[in-house]
């Protein structure tokens, strides 16, 4: 397999669109009225002078956005196994389309019911699938990603202890290679943290959660498989340790698409646990969100779940609120309806035969790339006292890359673009091995894209052996060149818009915040 | 159930030929052997119970299309909904932008240069909506306006040390419960009431609670669709009080309106939906939050901001994080606050549609909105019993109308209207007790004169 020698990503050296138009120019028209005019606003509520915004025509708004589309590199144009661990794989193109139905975008959130009945049906169907696909019995879709489902599961389960009356569960336990949303999650909702390091296998092992839980133990957040690629094959009895301790146990199935429809929630013990839709049921990610997280509950705590909820009432379809024991709405309305149906779509283009080939052949599509990857000198996968396979990632290390050429994972990160592959994942913080890099090659891609991909390593690889400054100072075909950030002027003020970069002002304090008057 | 020997489209491995060649590269018979890890007693038994595979496109769009046609929609009936999500017009590029495959398809990333151009896009975005609220910041999109607004008061509370945070309960009531269900016990969230006559905040009740607060959220226009109108003394009264001031506007009042900035408001946020987007069952919801640049506040900010970097090009920059040291991405549990994916190509979208409007589409469209607003309150005004001026504010797109001197109720009202293919106006009494028999009636610049015609005369029949 060869790579894409001549390569060159779109580089338009587009200017920001602050720089672009002239006077006068307009790109879009409000319709006219031709009723009576209204008296004018008072004049102590308008605006003393005009935002200066663009002016700039139809044609050059779209070309400029455009050109910047054309520099990003997303899915449907590239290679991105290499975004490891936010589950790159195709949106599917119908499902855009169907999503665009004005049956669905014009619809307002406060229509009565009986006029939204196809799109509650929809999502109740959806909510039913969710439910065979973690054994979960019921759940929520409110949430808008996967830190704010982790964000709604921590409030449930402090709700679930003060209604108990069991106010002193202040402690919430995850692991130090689950993904950080978890612990800061917990944190945001006033729990203390517990972070239980990884054993020499890359999970965390049973004595060294025993040693964490008490009596103070409000629950327990992880993945599984962690972000490494890591199984927890006693993830169950976990589960029994914090059960055993009152707890409860929150799963978080970002990395579900290794495990769907052969491993679950339910049959793991746990009594909560949530998806993320954009990654695991083919919804776009939509570069960083809008997103989707679904909330799955035992029957024990669905008293407790976001509202509204959909529900079904003698064969139609209603919005339920009346669930006094909410935690209450954590997003607006109903939560992000695009990405919600699209992933219905996804799920029913595939139906319970496909499901669990995904996870089967993003396995294999794994250990197919892991192969390759192992040949590679200097490059390891992590935990090698785990013989078990990886399953959705790798989680590989460039130690010994590193410490042979003196370039590692950020710096390997450099070239990489130059053959039309995205930048690559390194971990999570905290890094558990040194080096890190994590590919995720799912069921999207063929086997030629893998190939192609290794390939592509293979020969970065190479160069930091032969070339070292080559890798160095890439990216040479890329949209830019490489970032240097110690040119930042460290006395101004972090320079965030086209206006600060102008102005260049240096910092100042804070005038309005109070003197402390106790720990807020 | 095993699949059927014949590759899935999106799964171009489960070929059988490619399949089988790649497991004899690994030297396994099965993709069993690759789930060892696994225990027999974790797995799913049987089948799940799942509906049909739609296994072919037409099949697919055929479903989607049968059951969505059970959907009337605001394209098909008049609309007067509002209160938080709108029919504004979303510009043809805005819809061509935001359905881009080579955006929506990808990861942010964390690398710069191969996704470069989402980069730009988005400190465009941070730098219009910068302009456009008349503050500094403005990082990456929040989920919603309530977590935007949520996020503001935890941010004022950890940047003053104070443990208490005050809200104009003239902010909508789902916003309001939102806004509860996101603090933490640490923080005391107390709500400022407003005057019952004209819907503006009692600056008397704000003096009475204002000591020792970390932050006053206000929102203008109001739930209730009125423009604050003592900006200047609210801003006088929290300054005193060392306590910082957060509004939450509608963007698209900005054009017309005084901005957060000019009132020396710390903070502002909102909702990116009417910035070119569909109301999508309020699907859409995008929050943004904008502060004024100082050390402290942008310290606690949660939420990942982008800045301008040099590249080793002369003249070129690239864009990229400017604090992920500070968010919880790497604090983990040492964090006050939480992020995510969030809203970010609503981002884009919303600097497409400031781009394509202009300073002075937005100038204009506040006016559009204003014209409109005022002919409703005129036509339903003039009918029996109706009463458009139960709060006497100045409304900017949104009219509090009052029904109870036709003794119909605003459901009554509603399901007549309903029958006449017009979705009417929100009724408000059960989130603003003071307002019984009241609804919340919303026009946006695709309104006709003929349309708010239509809606009184509507309203004449249901009445009669």
């Amino acid at each position: 397999m060869t790579v894409r020698e001549n390569f060159h990503q779109a580089a338009w050296q587009e200017p920001l669109i602050t720089e672009l138009g002239s006077p006068g120019e307009r790109g879009a028209t409000v319709p006219g009225f031709d009723g009576p005019a209204a008296e004018p606003l008072a004049e102590d509520l308008r605006r003393s002078a005009p935002p200066e915004l663009p002016q700039l025509g139809q044609p050059q708004v779209l070309r400029h956005y455009m050109r910047l589309s054309q520099m990003t590199l997303g899915h449907n144009v590239a290679l991105d196994a290499t975004v490891g661990t936010t589950t790159p794989k195709y949106p599917p193109v119908v499902n855009e389309l169907i999503a665009r139905s004005p049956k669905l975008t014009a619809l307002h959130p406060e229509q009565p019911p009986e006029t939204t009945q196809g799109l509650l049906e929809l999502l109740w169907e959806l909510g039913e699938c969710f439910k065979a696909l973690s054994g979960m019995d019921e759940f929520a879709l409110q949430p808008q990603g996967g830190a704010h489902a982790i964000f709604a599961n921590v409030l449930i389960m402090k709700a679930f202890h003060a209604s108990r009356g069991d106010d002193h569960r202040d402690e919430m336990i995850s692991t130090l290679a689950t993904h950080p949303t978890n612990p800061a999650a917990a944190s945001a909702a006033g729990f203390k943290i517990i972070e239980v390091p990884v054993g020499p296998q890359g999970y965390v092992e049973l004595d060294a959660l025993k040693a964490a839980v008490s009596e103070r133990t409000a629950g327990l957040f992880l993945n599984n498989p962690e972000d490494t690629g890591v199984f927890n094959p006693e993830i169950d009895r976990l589960a029994d340790v914090v059960h055993d301790a009152g707890g409860l146990c929150a799963y978080d199935q970002a990395n579900a698409n290794a495990t769907l429809g052969i491993a679950r929630a339910r049959e793991s013990g746990f009594d909560l646990c949530h998806f993320n839709l954009h990654k695991t049921f083919g919804a776009p990610m939509n570069l960083y969100g809008p997103a989707a997280g679904a909330v799955g509950v035992t029957a024990e705590l669905a008293r407790f779940l976001p509202t509204p909820l959909v529900v079904k009432q003698d064969g139609r379809f209603a919005l339920d609120t009346d669930r006094p024991e909410s935690i209450g709405p954590i997003r607006a309305y109903l939560g992000n309806i695009a990405t919600l149906v699209k992933s219905y779509a996804w799920i029913r283009a595939l139906g319970p035969q496909w499901l669990p080939e995904v996870a089967r052949v993003a396995v294999l599509n794994n250990n197919y790339v892991q192969q390759q990857m192992e040949e590679l000198p200097g490059v390891s996968v992590s935990f090698p006292d785990n013989h078990e396979r990886r399953l959705d990632v790798v989680r590989y290390s460039l130690e010994g890359l590193k410490e042979s050429t003196g370039l590692g994972a950020e710096e390997l990160n450099n070239r990489v673009p130059d053959f039309g592959i995205p930048a690559h994942w390194t971990s999570h913080h905290p890094f558990t091995s040194p080096e890190p890099l994590t590919l995720e090659p799912t069921e999207s891609f063929s086997r030629t894209d893998l190939d192609e991909t290794a390939a592509v390593y293979r020969r970065v690889v190479q160069e930091a052996h032969d070339n070292p400054s080559l890798v160095a100072t890439g990216p040479h075909r890329s949209s830019v060149a490489q970032m240097q950030p110690e040119a930042l002027e460290p006395g101004a003020v972090p320079p965030a818009t086209a206006r600060l970069m102008r102005e260049r002002r240096p910092r100042a304090a804070l005038e309005v915040a109070a003197p402390a008057s106790g720990p807020a | 159930m095993s699949p059927p020997r014949t590759a899935h489209p999106y799964i171009p491995s489960s070929a059988p030929e490619t399949q089988e060649a790649m497991l004899d590269k690994l030297g396994i018979a099965s993709t069993d052997e690759l789930f060892t890890s696994i225990p027999e007693r974790l797995r799913v038994a049987g089948e799940l119970a799942l509906p049909p595979a739609l296994p072919s496109e037409t099949e697919l769009r055929r479903y989607f299309s049968e059951t969505l046609a059970g959907n009337t929609s605001t394209a098909e009936h008049l609309s007067f909904l509002g209160g938080g999500c709108w029919g504004h017009a979303v510009p043809a590029v805005c819809d061509e932008i935001a359905g881009r495959g080579e955006f929506t398809s990808a990861f942010q990333g964390l690398g710069g240069a191969s996704t470069s151009g989402s980069y730009q896009a988005l400190f465009e975005y941070q730098s219009l909506m910068s302009e456009l609220v008349g503050l500094d910041v403005t990082p990456l999109p929040a989920y919603d306006w309530a977590w935007a607004a949520s996020t503001g008061l935890l941010m004022a509370a950890r940047a003053t040390r104070r443990g208490r945070v005050l809200v104009a309960d003239t902010a909508g009531g789902e916003r309001r419960r939102q806004i509860a269900a996101r603090m933490p016990s640490r923080i005391e969230l107390e709500w400022v009431a407003h005057d019952p006559g004209s819907g503006a905040v009692d600056l008397a009740d704000l003096e009475a609670r204002v000591e020792g607060a970390a932050a006053f959220y206000v929102e203008t226009p109001s739930y209730l669709g009125y423009l604050e109108p003592e900006l200047d003394a609210i801003r006088e009264i929290t300054r005193e009080a060392g306590c910082l001031l957060i509004m939450g506007v509608d963007p698209t009042s900005l054009g017309l309106v005084r901005d957060p900035g000019d009132v020396g408001a710390d903070m502002a946020c909102g909702d990116l939906q009417p910035l070119g987007h569909h109301q999508m069952y309020g699907g859409n919801a995008a929050g943004f939050l904008s502060l004024r640049f100082d050390d402290t506040l942008l310290g606690e900010l949660p939420n990942i901001y982008l800045v301008a970097v040099p590249t080793v090009r002369a003249g070129e920059h690239d864009y990229f994080w400017g604090n992920f040291e500070s968010t919880s991405y790497a604090t983990r549990g040492a964090s006050d606050d939480v992020i995510g994916c969030g809203s970010t190509m609503a981002g884009i979208t919303a600097a497409t549609y400031l781009s394509l409007m202009g300073s002075t589409g937005m100038a204009e469209l506040g006016e559009a909105l204003g014209t409109r607003v005022s002919y409703l309150a005129d036509r339903l005004g003039s009918l029996v019993g109706v009463d458009t001026a139960r709060l006497s504010g100045a409304p900017f797109k949104e009219l509090v109308v009052d029904f109870s001197g036709t003794g119909r109720s605003p459901a009554a009202v509603n399901a007549g209207l309903l029958e006449r293919g017009i979705f009417g106006g929100i009724p408000l009494e059960e989130d603003f007790p003071s307002l019984p028999g009241c609804a919340l009636f919303s026009v946006t610049e695709q309104h006709t004169s003929g349309d708010i015609d239509r809606l009184a005369d509507a309203l004449k029949e249901v009445l009669a």
